[in-house]
């Protein structure tokens, strides 16, 4: 029997959350969750740790030197660090508006990189 | 020419506060202003470039800046008029019972609002290296973190090269994994406190995530380096004072501060609003009015909340309360709440007999699990069992206007099982 | 500019130290067909012991007639309200109250009380205890009796020596910053001093205003071989807001060593309490402990009410240079040609200062330099515009003439733009710089909000870019590059 504890990040409360299973390539089961997405978060944890990114790109406007990015889901963590480096070496040009794509799926996971505020000047 | 304009509520900063409650007084059809020294409205949340916002408020997880823009979205299609990049300078109550507000712009120079109502929402400001008066040098690299949050999030440049964090507050931990994702070098984050301050969640993806450690019970006790930070001192705490003993050294060239936030009162101290001492903001009644009729006061200026949903929740509150003040509707009455045993402080300040009414607490210890009970005039006439009790977390709860059925002073206090 | 230098200018005098003393000589020296050089170490002038002291104009009683300390202290003193009117800087005579709180204590106010009489200060006043509270309501109600100086009073001592400066610099002094004197050397009636990076200047006469360093200025020169002690003094720095703002300065009785730990309602409306005296052996060690804090709060809160440590919005530390015997040693060298010493500058030499640099330029003439009068000397610095002090309708006009003035960039002190962009323009380019030239920083957020709007602003200004802005020069860069130069390795 194998068990590991991990706290579930999707929301504010932070279940302490239970994984375990019987054997070495049997199934994980979660307990200590108050919803369905910490079965969620601690499955994709336990097999292939995901991250929502949030970042900066530089951009052109007159009142903001950069322009903050998210990803539209969670990515796999080994790619957040050549996606960070990637970004920082972009300069951007408005007018953009919140939710516009700016990469899209990223080393084909299908999760894209989208703007997370308006700006017009 | 001094230009003069005039509406019925102004409400003094365009942060999730400001904005919601600006929201709220403009779609009930009241000329608004929110005036905002910033030239963007958003208030701190643009530079809060992270996820974890909005669930309460908006149903759905967003980052500071996406939460920002939806809130300003409703409150401009609400019809809020938007005074921005204008510092409010002066605000004081006129002989006629409405408020002249003086507020300075680059775009538009002097300008004097008169309106009838004011809501304060200036929110907070961080604690400073200064206010805790951490011995040591006084070199370059020491930031508040959300000035270094400012510096990287806004203008993309980087504030050192190396970096200790003091407190584990969220701000603190949020600002670790920003760091080590902006390639800066995160040494250790120091807590004085038993228990970290800040989310489990946060906790797991912000330090854990990033094998960053962090020091309980431990405290800078000198700041080293000339010109630029070169390293700290840290020790160990033994009944709260540092073990010099056990002192060790820490390089690095940066330190940020994450060390609490205060309310943001200047302009209220102006009018003369009553302060609460314990919460640094306005003592109000059940709807948000301050001890001067017409000035109301709902988040961080208020209390500092935990999550921006209930802070844009309790400006809405206020607003609402500050439409029925127009509408000429008596005020609420003035029964004095307070605290005892285990708890900081309680928002509102005073309640209204037979009103339902949310009470916002700031609790002082640590428990698994804790008792939270009402005394009215001396009587116990309310209790709950509450769970995961701690300090950085805000308990809220609502008491029926049928329990608060008489005038006299409603007493607050929070016992653990052993105690009980 | 250097070649110049080297093969041409011969200054007149050059002053080394851009200090209290070296500011105050300059400002003398400027009056006088000469032409003079003020050479500073650090980035900006008032950068050393200048910048970091407790900003008293003291009463003339604390030292006794027969010192230079309290002669210079005494008529520095009187000359304040003129230099006030012509260069306009922060200083209020808001007078000085020494308390007793004991009946002991009571016999060494009547002796300072009689020193100060005996030193020639007018309008000295011995109070009771009624006659203190009214003087000044916030005085401990344990307060015995004391006496009154109306005359003393507090000054924004880094606004003092900037404006002093500034008033050299518009009558033909030369400033010349980041000149770390190194080598000295008399030949053919001519000094030449080098600075660390090669520069030269060549003077016909120096004077060693150089603070904390005086004593390595005279080796480097051949000069007097004295040692300078540094003494620490601590201050805390209260918040506008704090309810023990005094109207008075009010000074315990002091001990042997020091004037005791006072509390200053500062020029600027803020409530300084401080400071500590520790001898220490490092000049540049303006660290704060954590013992003094506690101490500081408790000395004061038995002087007056409502001393809280929650007001404390910053702490900070200066040295004092003391010389062996404490006094004063302004004089021509003896070992060496043309070279005046000024040292030992340590409390009261802020309200002595006007008067040393009067002391100074009267040395120069006795060891033969000419002094003549300038024709044309440009007696009053043009009035500054300071957004907090003026009314709507100035304010008003001043957006006409440039929006940056209803531009506030610093919210806590209600600093404009504008006024940040004149601090660059007068070439004050470090973060520290421009705080204590305009006070952007200075307040209850300690430059939260501020510091990267004032970064912007001095790389806008200068074309510097961020990672070259400094808190106060040398390697006190303030930030370290662009994101995207270190490669985020996770």
């Amino acid at each position: 029997m194998e068990e590991k504890h991990l706290i579930c990040i999707s929301c504010p409360t932070g279940c302490r959350l239970s994984a375990s299973r019987e054997t070495a390539d049997g199934e994980w089961k979660i307990t200590g969750n108050r919803c369905p997405r910490g079965v969620a978060y601690a499955q994709n944890e336990l097999h292939d740790p995901r991250r929502i990114v949030t970042a900066v790109v530089r951009c052109d406007s007159e009142l903001l030197p950069c322009l903050p990015v998210r990803t539209n889901a969670a990515l796999p963590k080994r790619f957040i660090a050549p996606l960070l480096n990637r970004l920082y070496q972009m300069e951007v040009k408005i007018p953009v508006k919140c939710g516009e794509l700016l990469l899209a799926d990223i080393e084909n996971t299908g999760v894209n990189v989208i703007f997370s505020c308006d700006c017009v000047k | 020419m001094i230009q003069e304009e005039t509406y019925d509520v102004a409400v003094i900063g365009a942060g999730a506060a400001g904005l919601a409650a600006a929201a709220e007084t403009a779609g009930a059809g009241r000329s608004t202003v929110v005036i905002d020294r910033e030239e963007l409205p958003g208030g701190i949340l643009r530079q809060c470039i992270h996820n974890g916002f909005g669930i309460n408020y908006f149903k759905e997880e967003l980052t500071g800046p996406e939460y920002a823009t939806r809130i300003t979205r409703i409150a401009e299609e609400a019809g809020a008029v938007f005074a921005l990049g204008s510092a409010v300078t002066d605000v004081k109550r006129l002989p006629d019972n409405r408020f002249g507000l003086v507020a300075l712009s680059a775009e538009r120079g002097v300008v004097r609002y008169t309106a009838r109502a004011v809501i304060l929402a200036m929110g907070c400001r961080e604690r400073t290296r200064g206010n805790l008066a951490v011995p040591g040098t006084r070199p370059a690299g020491i930031y508040t973190a959300g000035s270094a949050q400012k510096l990287l999030n806004r203008d993309g440049a980087l504030p050192g090269t190396s970096a200790v964090i003091v407190g584990s507050g969220d701000i603190g931990l949020i600002m670790a994994r920003r760091l080590r994702w902006c390639g800066i070098e995160v040494k250790a984050v120091i807590e004085i406190m038993p228990q970290p301050s800040g989310l489990p969640r946060n906790i797991a993806q912000c330090l854990d995530d990033f094998g960053i450690p962090l020091y309980l019970e431990h405290a800078v006790t000198n700041i080293g380096g000339a010109k630029r930070v070169e390293y700290v001192d840290v020790a160990p705490l033994a009944d709260g004072i540092p073990d010099a003993s056990k002192t060790f050294r820490i390089q690095c060239d940066t330190l940020l501060f994450s060390v609490g936030l205060v309310p943001e009162n200047e302009l209220s101290r102006q009018l003369g609003v009553e302060l609460n001492p314990a919460t640094g903001g306005a003592r109000v009644d059940s709807g948000f009015q301050t001890s001067v009729p017409g000035v109301f006061a709902g988040g961080n200026v208020l209390h500092v909340h935990d999550l921006v949903d209930f802070v844009s929740e309790e400006a809405a509150l206020a607003a609402k309360a500050a439409l029925r003040y127009l509408d000429g509707a008596p005020p609420p009455e003035r029964n004095r709440v307070r605290v005892e045993a285990n708890l900081k402080y309680v928002v509102p300040g005073y309640f209204s007999r037979n009103l339902n009414t949310v009470f916002s607490f700031r609790p002082l210890i640590t428990a698994d699990a804790a008792q939270l009970t009402a005394r009215l005039d001396g009587e116990i006439v309310w209790k709950r069992r509450l769970r995961g009790i701690r300090p950085a977390e805000m308990i809220k709860v609502e008491l029926p206007g049928t329990l608060l059925n008489r005038s006299g002073d409603l007493v607050f206090s929070l016992e653990t099982e052993l105690e009980a | 500019m250097h070649k110049e230098n080297r093969s041409m200018i011969i200054y007149d005098v050059a002053v080394i130290g851009a200090g209290v003393s070296g500011a105050s000589t300059a400002y003398q020296l400027a009056h006088y067909n000469l032409s003079t050089v003020l050479l500073e170490k650090c980035v900006d002038v008032c950068f050393g012991v200048s910048k970091a002291n407790s900003g008293i104009i003291h009463g003339g009683f604390h030292h006794p007639v027969n010192t230079l300390k309290a002669k210079l202290e005494i008529r520095g003193n009187l000359m304040f309200d003129k230099l006030q009117y012509e260069l306009g800087f922060p200083f209020r005579r808001n007078g000085i109250l020494v308390v007793a709180f004991s009946e002991e204590q009571m016999a060494t106010v009547q002796r300072l009380y009689e020193q100060g009489v005996a030193n020639g200060v007018r309008n000295l006043e011995m109070c009771g205890h009624a006659r203190l509270m009214q003087l000044e309501p916030k005085l401990n109600k344990e307060a015995v009796g004391g006496f009154f100086a109306p005359g003393g009073g507090t000054i924004e001592p880094y606004r003092y020596v900037f404006s002093l400066v500034e008033s050299a610099v518009r009558n033909g002094v030369n400033l010349n910053c980041d000149f770390e004197v190194v080598s000295g050397s008399f030949a053919d009636g001519c000094w030449r001093l080098a600075a660390a990076d090669g520069r030269e200047v060549r003077a016909r006469y120096v004077v060693n205003a150089a603070g904390l360093y005086a004593d390595r200025i005279s080796r480097i020169c051949g000069g007097e071989e004295f040692r300078i002690h540094p003494r620490k003094g601590e201050e805390y720095l209260l918040d506008r807001s704090s309810d023990a703002r005094p109207e008075r300065v009010i000074f315990p009785v002091p001990t042997r060593h020091s004037k005791g730990v006072l509390v200053i309602p500062t020029a600027e409306g803020t409530t300084m309490i401080g400071p500590t005296a520790d001898p220490t052996d490092d000049k540049e060690d303006t660290a704060t402990s954590s013992d003094h804090m506690q101490r500081i709060v408790s000395l004061v809160s038995r002087m007056v009410d409502g001393v809280s440590p929650r007001d404390i919005i910053t702490s900070f530390a200066g040295l004092r240079p003391v010389l062996d015997g404490e006094d004063f040693y302004i004089a021509l060298s003896e070992k060496v040609p043309q070279f005046v010493q000024v040292a030992g500058i340590q409390s009261p030499g802020l309200t002595a200062s006007p008067a040393i640099g009067e002391y100074v330029k009267d040395l120069l003439k006795t060891g033969g330099l000419q002094l003549i009068e300038k024709r044309e000397y440009d007696y009053e610095l043009p009035r500054r515009h300071e957004v907090r002090h003026e009314s709507l309708e100035t304010l008003d006009r001043l957006h006409e003439e440039n929006p940056a003035w209803t531009h506030l960039v610093c919210r806590c002190e209600k600093i404009s733009e504008a006024e940040i962009v004149e601090a660059v323009r007068k070439g004050h380019r470090t973060l520290d710089g421009i705080k204590f030239y305009t006070r952007a920083g200075m307040g209850r957020c300690q430059g939260g909000f501020c510091s990267a709007r004032i970064m912007e602003i001095v790389s806008r200004e200068t074309g510097l870019p961020l990672s070259e802005l400094t808190k106060n020069g040398g390697v006190s860069r303030l930030t370290v590059g662009r994101l995207g130069d270190r490669p985020v390795l996770l």
